[in-house]
């Protein structure tokens, strides 16, 4: 028998469960709600074993009727609950954008501050596994360009956890969007990065705080959630070539740590955004025109970005991974920033 | 059930048509010669109830301290008579800081969180926030109950059956409430609309649904009893349709050319019938008649001077309460 306390490992699906579950614990105004979050414990395991701990009246299975569950969620959060609400898939949002954008996100201001929205809306994002157009969205930009909803993009364990519980304390709606395939779930293909050491007890990370997921000197690669992890993969193989990479985590869109990457892109003068949602229009964009509104002359060299080019999400592997932001693809832009 | 009073009703339908009637002229007041919508104190569009006073006083009649309301895009009504602040909700109007949202919402975005008032100007979308409303009294173990409230068109939108079912399967104290004025913006009922009564459609939800016919304010105040004793007590929802009257246009600067029955609207107004009826009744004098106006003219005229006083917001204003 060993004395030894082994470091705990979970997985990012089971962090984020753990995070609403002492949420849950600490406050009972939080319950959850969505399809197939009870029994099945949510189709991406966000809310793995939550039912069997609270059962079915905080851990609530909704009809299939977004539009009806996100705008109760709404409601409950306006009379002072903190409701978890799980749209299943992002790309579900063309049924209930109404109650997203015009309700959830809308409310406070339009009160004049009066009316606080406390609610977390989580849905699975990205592709990767042949899920094709209507299921393999990040549409993340989507959602980070409309005001008033805070945009969360967990990439690890560790992160899932801490950012889950600092949404559901956050008196603002927050848009809370994991990557289907950092879940590290059993039936789909995952990083080993999409396990990791997490505390058992409660702590925060903050929202609007990006991170250092790796330290480097010569390029900075700016991304988020899954493409996170396959950047971090990129920058080790990098290292043994002598090119250091380092690996900004932004961890929310809404707020955006500006300081944090022009910092970053300060020092390296190189820069690449990875991004899994739509080129035009979107993150990288963003990036570039915050660097070129700050100081042009950070660059060395031209800004670079990778992203999905504008079309929607093929079926097929060869094609979907022909336009996903996969590690060859980023070691070949970020070789080519050195070039 | 509370005890009917006929008086307090009738004066609550006074008070709110002097509103309409004022807001109304001070709309078009400074819109002139060249109509601009965006012109003048009052901007914007406006969607004014003369007409509907009996879907609102005869279901506020029976609402009490945490019973919410949704409205639509036409709120006023529902407001006054669920006890928003009527200097605060005018200040709004007028886009003043003074006003409930400090200017932020306007007219179709009347938010009183003291109660439980707020709109969606999107029709049907109030629904599904009443929906939660109601879940979060549910949970709460209060007997409170949430009006969501609507008009005929919007009972075609998905978020409004969403809402029904939703209500329903959970058993939620919300009572929806669908004024149906016969127009959808310029599109009449029979032609949006499968059938002719939309109470029909909440047996399709296993709830209870009653059509009020003749714009009867207390055959509303009826109806919206037994509906909200049943929501208090557990029961569940319940639909109640009242056919109603859009006296002034869908918006104001709307000519109606496509109304056919323009000619008769003031002849079925529903407040000299109700009047007429008291009277018949022994229950209303000409000099209470008198008064009640004279006490509606005088409040509503210190309430567009209160808002004609409070304080313009500032440009900068607009960037704040994004976050809270």
């Amino acid at each position: 028998m060993s004395t030894t306390t082994e470091t705990r490992r979970i997985t990012t699906a089971k962090a984020m469960a753990e995070g609403i579950g002492l949420e849950m614990q600490r406050d009972p105004n939080v319950f959850v709600m969505g399809e197939d979050v009870g029994a099945y414990g949510g189709i991406f395991g966000s809310t793995t074993d939550l039912f069997g701990e609270f059962g079915a009246d905080r851990v609530i299975d909704t009809p299939i009727s977004e539009t009806g569950f996100i705008g109760a969620g709404i409601g409950a959060a306006v009379e002072g609950l903190r409701p978890v609400v799980e749209l299943m898939f992002v790309d579900f949002y063309g049924v209930c954008m109404d109650q997203i954008s015009n309700h959830m996100a809308k409310i406070h201001y339009e009160s004049g501050g009066n009316v606080k929205v406390p609610m977390v809306l989580m849905t699975a994002t990205g592709g990767g596994y042949s899920d094709a157009a209507q299921h393999s969205q990040c549409l993340w930009g989507t959602f980070a360009h409309l005001p008033g909803m805070k945009v969360v993009v967990p990439s690890n364990p560790y992160d899932a956890k801490g950012l889950m519980i600092s949404a559901i304390q956050d008196d603002n709606p927050v848009m809370y969007m994991f990557h289907k395939g950092g879940q590290g779930l059993v039936w789909m293909e995952k990083n080993p990065r999409s396990i990791g050491e997490v505390p058992e007890e409660s702590y925060t990370v903050p929202i609007g705080k990006a991170a250092i997921a790796k330290e480097g000197s010569d390029v900075t690669i700016v991304t988020l959630s899954l493409s996170v992890q396959h950047s971090l993969d990129v920058a080790e193989e990098l290292e043994a070539e002598g090119i250091s990479v380092e690996v900004v985590d932004l961890r929310s869109l809404v707020p955006l740590d500006k300081e944090t990457v022009l910092e970053s892109v300060g020092k390296t003068g190189r820069v690449l955004v990875v991004d899994e949602d739509y080129k035009s229009f979107g993150l990288t964009g963003e990036i570039a025109a915050i660097i070129a509104e700050t100081d042009p002359g950070l660059l060395k060299k031209p800004f670079s970005r990778l992203a999905v080019p504008d079309v929607p999400i093929p079926y097929a592997r060869p094609m979907e991974y022909g336009i996903l932001p996969t590690r060859d693809k980023i070691k070949a832009a970020v070789k080519d920033l050195m070039a | 059930m509370g005890e009917l009073d006929r008086l307090a009703m009738y004066t609550q339908m006074v008070r709110i048509r002097q509103y309409e009637s004022r807001i109304m002229q001070e709309y078009h007041a400074d819109k002139s010669p060249a109509w601009d919508i965006g012109a003048g104190l009052i901007p914007g569009e406006m969607h004014l109830a003369a007409g509907q006073e009996p879907a609102a006083v005869g279901v506020c009649a029976h609402l009490k301290k945490g019973d919410a309301i949704t409205a639509p895009h036409r709120p006023h009504h529902f407001a006054l008579a669920h006890g928003v602040d009527m200097n605060k909700m005018t200040a709004e109007i007028y886009g003043r800081t003074g006003g409930l949202c400090k200017g932020k919402g306007g007219h179709m975005h009347l938010f009183d969180p003291e109660n439980h008032f707020s709109c969606s100007g999107i029709i049907a979308q109030g629904l599904p926030v009443a929906c939660g409303q109601a879940l979060a009294f549910q949970r709460k173990g209060t007997d409170n109950v949430a009006i969501a409230v609507t008009g005929e068109g919007a009972a075609n939108q998905g978020a409004f059956h969403e809402s029904l079912n939703l209500a329903a399967v959970w058993d939620l104290p919300v009572i929806f409430v669908i004024e149906d004025n016969d127009w959808a913006i310029s599109v009449p009922k029979d032609a949006s609309t499968a059938g002719a009564s939309n109470a029909d459609r909440a047996a399709g939800y296993g709830m209870p649904g009653v059509r009020v016919e003749d714009n009867d304010v207390e055959a509303m105040y009826e109806a919206a009893g037994a509906a909200i004793d049943r929501a208090r007590a557990g029961d569940g929802p319940s639909l109640i349709e009242i056919h109603t009257l859009r006296l002034f246009g869908h918006f104001e600067g709307d000519a109606q050319a496509y109304r056919p029955e323009l000619a008769t609207v003031n002849e079925r107004d529903p407040i000299p019938k109700y009047a007429a009826t008291l009277q018949e009744l022994g229950e209303l004098t000409d000099d209470q008649i008198a008064s009640i106006q004279a006490d509606a003219d005088a409040e509503v005229d210190a309430a567009i001077e209160f808002a004609k006083a409070s304080p313009e917001p500032a440009p900068e204003d607009a960037l704040l309460h994004v976050f809270a």
